[in-house]
């Protein structure tokens, strides 16, 4: 990856004008400065050689990845769909950089200016995030064995937890929700898995838009990127 | 003589009963000083006693003697430490005094009194604290309390910003009062010229040792962000660093009868040497720590003791060499503790923690406490001006406002004015401050004037702030966050986030903590705890979380013996200690807790109470604990009134089910090697008393015992005639009195039934079966649409459930 680095930037430098054009857009749309845009964009290029798409195995086979627990659901947030905020369902075969910054921009953090609807909207979106990371199957209802498999591979890397342990777990963490949103359940209900109501119930007291974000850089670091770029 | 003893102890309450009744008016002063103070700290008058008794006794042996010199000091000292102690009892007999007033005002208040008791009888303070008491004795343990019981993760979060007030704070502090007094000691007219920029310096050193110890609970009480809390809490913690340094350091200069430019720079370098140096020493001693807690299992009485010497040897090896022994002692149980609590067993953690609170509560109680009696028993140099305008300067350099305007922008969750607000607020000033003023060397002029202003400064601050605070936090609203929010599914998507976190970070190629959290957890698990745990376990937060939970909540069930649960580091406080410890609790051999710890630890009660307590929202969560034993027992009873109903119709109706049915395609699909084979091992483990390996790695070591203390299950009254047809009647009525304290317990509770038990068995059925899900993945889709046939599955799994339970009378007679 290293020997395209210097090209990219080049291609870049000579485009200038038209992306200036195409940043602005994506500022309005993402959120981000045109200066982390740019940055962003540097990284996009990298990871996919230059091209205008990136696939999965690009994106799975970034190394320091490798020892992520979650890496799957992290890549295949990538490319959902639904994390473009698009109303459309299923998962594409590549995205283009619009897609990479969307995905990004759920990570944004909350300034000192962003209002309390906005960082309800926020949170939202976050837990949108989240929950589409579980619900694989995109129905809007996160069974059991959903819960179970990313339980499990959450825990996958720490050490030899036992399956079962794992297991136990998700159904534990289940029947937690399920008492906590259907506390009068008839005796032959039947808790089909969590809705994404009953997903922000259960999570509504932690402080995700102060956790779940990125310090995303202003500036280049030109450090860390050679680093990134050799490893 | 032996009424001088009697006496003494008669005084103690008196001044006991005196100072718990505050409300009392003070003209019993007199009369109940005049009594008795003169002996509690009577000067020592060796001749006087044993002199008539040789008169009586001539020279015969004497059949009694007295020698009080020789006991004097410890004995002086048990008294203060009683007293105090008695004073804090005193707090709590109206409890609301301490909701509203910290308990530093109350002690200092305490103090005052006796103070002004011991004043109007001419009577000297003791001089126990000296400098080498202070710094040898007094200290450690306050600065091993919050370093022992500092909230790693947020720390670490935080560390830039907690370092940044920490240290360039502490320094922006106390070098911006000093020379601001130095200018004030120009104008003559106050008439301070004597006093010298190194001696103003190091005034300002001393006060700019902030102490926010009520402030801290208070900010536990309003659960405020934990950002907030945690710079505070640092702040406090190594600014007493800092401040001993910089005190060390102006101690030293203050006496130097010139200083050249050059010594500045090598006191700056000094600086370094120091703190680094301090914390070089505690790293090492924390890992010494670990290592050898590796070993102690076999001499668990002892294990505590290990923890205390090595901080302490690590305080005192840095005092050696003159480095920062706070640091030193702060950087060791920061670095043993996470080993340590792995290593340790369960009690003697508890007693670890417990000890820890204690002597740091002690300490801090005395200085308190002496600081209201010496404010009132020494003589002051009250010179207005200066008093005055230290005041002002200690407000004004607090400087958080221009502090923060530097680091906001590196901070991602950046402080807002009412967080900054916050900060500025929690600037009291406390017991570290005093001590460092008590203990300055005689040989500074004015040495009395300081005491006497950082007496003021803190009973200002205590006093004015102090109270103030909690109703001004919850005044301005400060962002909150909930830290109570101990459920399986936030700690899962904590982890969750946090990992996708890191490998969005990964991906964009733009690191931060995460990163290198990442990089600490793989270190630490490839070769730090191989060399410093014993019982090398990896553990996910979430199993920790899990196993706390079931654990708490089993211990719950049986008899709120909760206090004996702390398996993982959370933010206790003494405040919340407190609160826990005021809870009934009933007392049971400590044989009788370890065994039900292993039961009910090994048998996932939490999780499945908390489906009954969560039902009802305003329900406390201890409200239906015993009610999970009693589905078992309903359920096993019910099972033995209907013998031969095993083979079908046992799984009742009220059979709940959770996205899978009663995982019987499971079992029926993968079924002829291993349910047999597991089911046949649980029925045998549970029969008799087969050590069965145990989903939990650590809970499993003394699983062997794990039925033994079923019979404890006679603390909830049985329900023998439980009868199948009023069992949905009672159900209902059981949901409708589910706000029902619960501490009426047994008798009450037995009429529950047991809306939740089916799932347990499915639980356990399955994990144990249906150990192909991941595999098994399209069977499993199938089976979602099959309806929940009861079969014959789970039956057996019921069958060996209740056999010890049905037993249990033959265990009576050993109790």
């Amino acid at each position: 990856m290293r020997p395209d680095a210097p090209r990219g930037t080049a291609a870049m430098g000579a485009s200038q004008t038209r992306n200036e054009h195409k940043y602005h857009d994506l500022a309005d749309k993402s959120g981000f400065s045109l200066e982390q845009i740019e940055n962003l964009y540097k990284r996009f290029q990298q990871l996919s050689d230059n091209e205008e798409t990136i696939s999965r195995e690009q994106l799975d086979s970034i190394p320091s990845l490798a020892n992520n627990p979650i890496k799957k659901q992290i890549v295949e947030a990538f490319f959902d769909k639904r994390n473009q905020h698009h109303n459309e369902v299923g998962s594409c075969g590549e995205i283009g950089f619009e897609q990479f910054l969307m995905v990004m921009s759920h990570f944004r953090p909350p300034s000192l200016k962003t209002t309390e609807e906005e960082k309800e909207t926020m949170r939202k979106v976050k837990l949108r995030f989240l929950f589409n990371m579980h619900d694989t199957d995109n129905d809007g209802i996160i069974t059991l064995v959903e819960y179970r498999k990313v339980v499990e591979e959450l825990l996958s890397k720490s050490g030899n937890i036992e399956q079962e342990a794992a297991k136990a777990i998700a159904d534990a963490a289940m029947l937690e929700v399920a008492s906590t949103n259907v506390p009068h359940m008839a005796p032959d209900d039947f808790y089909e898995g969590i809705t994404f109501e009953h997903f922000e119930q259960i999570l509504k007291g932690l402080e995700m838009e102060s956790r779940m974000h990125i310090r995303f850089l202003d500036v280049d670091t030109p450090t860390l990127r050679c680093g990134k770029s050799t490893s | 003589m032996d009424s001088s003893i009697t006496r003494r102890t008669g005084v103690l309450l008196i001044i006991f009963t005196f100072s718990s009744l505050l409300r009392d008016s003070r003209g019993d002063v007199p009369t109940i000083q005049t009594g008795g103070i003169v002996t509690i700290l009577p000067p020592v008058n060796p001749d006087n006693a044993p002199q008539a008794y040789t008169d009586a006794v001539q020279e015969k042996m004497p059949v009694f003697t007295m020698n009080y010199q020789r006991i004097q000091i410890p004995f002086e000292i048990t008294l203060w430490v009683l007293l105090a102690s008695f004073a804090k009892i005193g707090f709590h007999v109206y409890h609301k005094i301490t909701i509203w007033v910290p308990e530093s005002c109350l002690l200092i208040s305490i103090g005052l009194i006796v103070g002004g008791i011991m004043y109007s009888v001419h009577e000297e303070p003791p001089a126990v604290l000296s400098r080498n008491v202070f710094f040898l004795y007094m200290l450690p343990p306050i600065v091993l309390d919050s370093g022992y019981f500092m909230p790693t993760r947020p720390f670490f979060e935080n560390i830039g910003t907690v370092l940044w007030f920490a240290v360039v704070g502490t320094l922006w502090n106390s070098i911006g009062i000093g020379i601001s007094l130095f200018a004030i000691c120009q104008i003559e007219a106050f008439g301070l010229q004597d006093i010298n920029l190194q001696e103003n310096l190091l005034f300002a050193t001393i006060i700019s040792a902030v102490d926010p110890v009520a402030v801290l609970s208070v900010f536990e009480d309003t659960s405020v962000n934990e950002q907030l809390y945690i710079v505070v809490f640092g702040e406090c913690l190594f600014n007493d660093a800092v401040t001993v340094v910089m005190y060390n350091l102006f101690n030293f200069v203050a006496l130097m009868p010139e200083v050249e430019p050059v010594d500045v720079f090598l006191g700056v370098g000094r600086v370094f040497v120091v703190g680094l140096g301090g914390m070089g020493f505690g790293v090492l001693f924390g890992f010494v720590a670990a290592f050898t807690t590796r070993f102690t299992f076999k001499v668990q009485e002892i294990e505590p003791l290990f923890i205390f010497m090595y901080s302490y040897l690590a305080y005192l090896v840095a005092e050696l060499f003159n480095i920062s022994s706070i640091m030193a002692i702060v950087t060791c149980a920061l670095t043993m503790k996470y080993y340590v609590e792995e290593n340790v067993s369960q009690h003697s953690c508890t007693t670890i923690r417990r000890v820890v609170k204690l002597l740091s509560s002690i300490s801090e109680t005395l200085i308190f406490f002496f600081l209201g009696v010496v404010t009132i028993t020494t003589d002051h140099e009250w010179n207005w001006s200066y008093i005055l305008f230290t005041l002002l300067f200690a407000f004004v350099w607090r400087g958080v406002l221009v502090l923060t305007q530097i680091i906001n922008p590196f901070r991602t969750i950046q402080f807002n004015f009412k967080d900054q607000f916050g900060l500025a607020y929690s600037g009291l000033r406390g017991a570290i401050s005093f001590a460092l003023a008590f203990t300055l060397p005689e040989n500074i002029v004015r040495k009395q004037l300081f005491v006497t202003a950082t007496i003021a400064i803190i009973l200002f601050t205590v006093f004015l702030q102090g109270i103030s605070i909690r109703p001004l936090i919850e005044f301005i609203n400060v962002r909150r966050t909930n830290r109570n929010l101990d459920t399986i599914n936030v700690e899962i998507h904590c982890r969750l986030m946090e990992h996708t976190v890191a490998g969005i970070e990964d991906l964009c190629g733009q690191w931060s903590h995460f990163y290198w959290k990442d990089k600490f957890m793989k270190f630490n698990h490839k070769i730090l705890r191989k060399i410093l745990i014993r019982d090398n376990r990896a553990e996910s937060s979430i199993v920790a979380l899990y196993k706390r939970l079931e654990l708490q909540n089993a211990m719950e069930i049986l008899g709120n013996v909760s206090e004996d649960i702390s398996t993982t580091p959370s933010i206790v406080s003494l405040y919340e200690e407190k609160k826990s410890s005021a809870k009934p609790k009933k007392t049971f051999l400590a044989t009788d807790v370890k065994n039900m710890h292993d039961m009910l630890s090994k048998n996932m009660y939490k999780i499945r109470q908390r489906t009954v307590s969560y039902t009802n929202k305003h329900a406390l969560p201890n409200d239906s604990h015993s009610r999970e034993i009693l589905m078992r027992r309903h359920t096993s009873i019910r099972c033995s009134l209907r013998p031969g109903s095993f083979q079908s119709s046992v799984v009742p109706k009220s059979h709940k089910y959770f996205s899978l049915p009663a995982g019987k395609s499971l079992d029926v699909k993968f079924p002829p090697g291993g349910k047999s084979c597991t089911d046949d091992l649980e029925t045998m483990s549970e029969v008799v008393y087969h050590p069965r390996p145990s989903r939990f790695g650590r809970l499993s070591r003394s699983s062997s015992r794990a039925m033994m203390p079923l019979r404890r299950l006679n603390t909830l009254t049985e329900a023998p005639s439980v009868n199948m047809l009023d069992e949905r009647t009672r159900e209902e009525r059981s949901k409708s009195g589910r706000g029902t304290s619960r501490k009426n317990s047994s008798s009450s509770d037995s009429h529950i039934a047991a809306p939740h038990r089916p799932f347990h068995s499915y639980v356990e059925n399955d994990s144990s079966s249906a150990y192909n899900i991941r595999s098994g993945h399209r069977e499993v889709e199938e089976e979602q649409q099959q309806p929940p046939p009861p079969t014959r599955a789970v039956t057996p799994r019921n069958n060996a459930a209740q056999n010890p339970l049905l037993r249990r009378p033959q265990w009576n007679p050993k109790k």
